[in-house]
């Protein structure tokens, strides 16, 4: 699905991904992992067009990214930091979103309904709790049924009813052939949802492959371990 | 196009329910209505009334506009991330943002001057310039403060670079020129002068005001000279193709900086 050959990145002084490749299957959910800083953001901000690589090239389903800005039709995009208007409401926000895109299949509104925001929806965006404003931004990733979906942190700050109610999306949406590139901070959640894993340090892929093969050649029972002894094992080579 | 107007239609509802702009048009509707009231005919009215858009309409379009745009941040990142241009998404936010702001000025000093019947005193003309002056002057700061937020990353010094350039272009820069005048007060240097003006929008939509009243006491030393030099007619026409520059250069400068932008 998504093809990243020799991305080099430099934001200053600071080199953010450092020759980077890495290959993205169709059809799974493929979770960045990383230490902060490691360029998890801004590889998935690449994908977007909304940081431009220094060098390289990337590719969605064969056709280079950049000429055209159409491409972004098929992605869907949650993220890290929700902020939107202050004093337009969250329907107001639907509505404009659907009206820029002009989608030809009617939008995929099961999170407004499964989220249950009451009155919220109604109300600016101002006076949500950061929460329900996440839950804003998760219906608004899912609204126009993209091919690709990138979460950032999909479940920073929702309670766990809401947190299972978008990891239940997640399944259901990748069981109807969605890809999704996924990242998070709370390994147990990677755990859960991922098929490959790709872990990037310092700008560059350290190890990519499926979540059970991590654990194995690191001999670790979860995640979390296997992804410390990665650590470990970079610092010490 | 049509992207564009729905960029800008949506912003459009977003600022009309700031408390900020609902603060601006009440302030103006006052004044202008304090200034018929207590200040006699509609000629001294609309003076006074040159002096408070000359100051503030800049001090305003630039502090809000940049506030605007570096909360909006995260929701302009999200707008590129829709299958739209960012050429579109600029100049939908630049519309959603003047729309409102010259709406409201125009709006707010135009009831008071009509309820006044200002306009059987004052030339109607005089009051069209100031309508088109203060309109020039919020595309104008509006136009910098895109090129400022375009093009520095940390928001407090984005604001901090609004705020001096304001403050220089509308206190400092009339000492410096006065300074000037008065180190070379055994040169003629009145074309240079006008060169000084030219470089100041807020000069220009002093002098393309003051043009239109016949009190050349209050129209500075630039405006005087250009008085002299161009008479009414032709410095109306130059100062007035001044201003469109002063619109389309930051404005171009700023969608270059926003094109090539790192979100």
């Amino acid at each position: 699905m998504i093809e990243a050959r020799h991305i080099t990145k430099t934001f200053g002084t600071l080199r953010v991904l450092d020759d980077l490749s890495l290959s993205i299957g169709p059809r799974r959910i493929t979770g960045l992992v990383g230490p902060n800083a490691a360029g998890k953001t801004t590889l998935a901000k690449i994908i977007l067009g909304l940081t431009k690589a220094d060098s390289g090239t990337l590719e969605i389903d064969g056709t280079p990214i950049g000429a055209d800005d159409a491409y972004r039709s098929r992605i869907g995009y949650m993220p890290q930091m929700a902020r939107f208007p202050e004093n337009l409401s969250a329907r107001e926000l639907f509505e404009m979103l659907t009206d820029l895109r002009r989608p030809a299949r009617p939008v995929d509104d099961e999170l407004v309904e499964r989220f249950n925001f009451g009155g919220a929806l109604d109300k600016p965006i101002r006076t949500l709790s950061g929460g329900t404003r996440q839950k804003v931004n998760a219906v608004i990733a899912f609204l126009f049924r993209p091919d690709l979906l990138i979460l950032d942190e999909p479940t920073a700050g929702l309670d766990p009813v809401s947190s299972g109610i978008l990891k239940d999306k997640i399944f259901a949406e990748k069981a109807a052939g969605t890809t999704f590139l996924l990242t998070s901070h709370i390994m147990s959640e990677l755990d859960e949802l991922a098929d490959d894993v790709a872990f990037i340090n310092e700008g560059k892929v350290a190890f990519v492959g499926a979540l059970a093969e991590i654990k194995r050649v690191t001999r670790q029972s979860n995640l979390e371990r296997a992804i410390a002894e990665m650590m470990k094992r970079g610092a010490a080579a | 196009m049509k992207v564009t107007a729905k960029v800008a239609r949506y912003e459009i509802r977003d600022v009309i329910r700031s408390r900020w702009l609902i603060g601006y048009t009440l302030f103006f509707l006052l004044a202008t209505d304090a200034l018929f009231r207590f200040g006699g005919g509609g000629e001294k009215a609309l003076l006074s009334l040159v002096n408070i858009v000359l100051i503030l309409i800049p001090l305003v379009a630039m502090v809000f506009s940049t506030v605007y745009l570096y909360a909006a941040r995260e929701f302009i990142e999200l707008l590129l991330a829709q299958p739209i241009k960012r050429r579109q998404v600029f100049a939908g936010l630049y519309i959603g943002l003047t729309l409102p702001l010259s709406l409201s000025f125009v709006v707010a000093v135009s009831v008071p001057f009509i309820l006044h019947r200002g306009i059987a005193s004052a030339q109607p003309g005089t009051f069209a310039a100031l309508l088109l002056a203060g309109i020039a002057l919020t595309l104008i700061f509006t136009a910098l403060a895109f090129l400022i937020v375009a093009r520095t990353e940390d928001r407090i010094k984005g604001l901090g670079l609004a705020v001096a350039v304001w403050l220089f272009l509308a206190v400092l820069y009339d000492g410096l020129v006065l300074l000037l005048i008065s180190i070379m007060a055994d040169y003629p240097i009145e074309r240079p002068l006008i060169g000084l003006m030219l470089a100041n929008p807020m000069d220009l939509a002093r002098v393309a005001l003051l043009l239109q009243f016949d009190v050349a006491a209050l129209l500075g030393y630039t405006g005087a000279v250009m008085q002299k030099f161009f008479g009414r007619a032709i410095g109306v026409t130059v100062t007035s193709l001044a201003l469109a520059v002063w619109v389309f250069a930051p404005l171009l400068a700023g969608m270059r900086a926003f094109q090539k932008k790192d979100f």
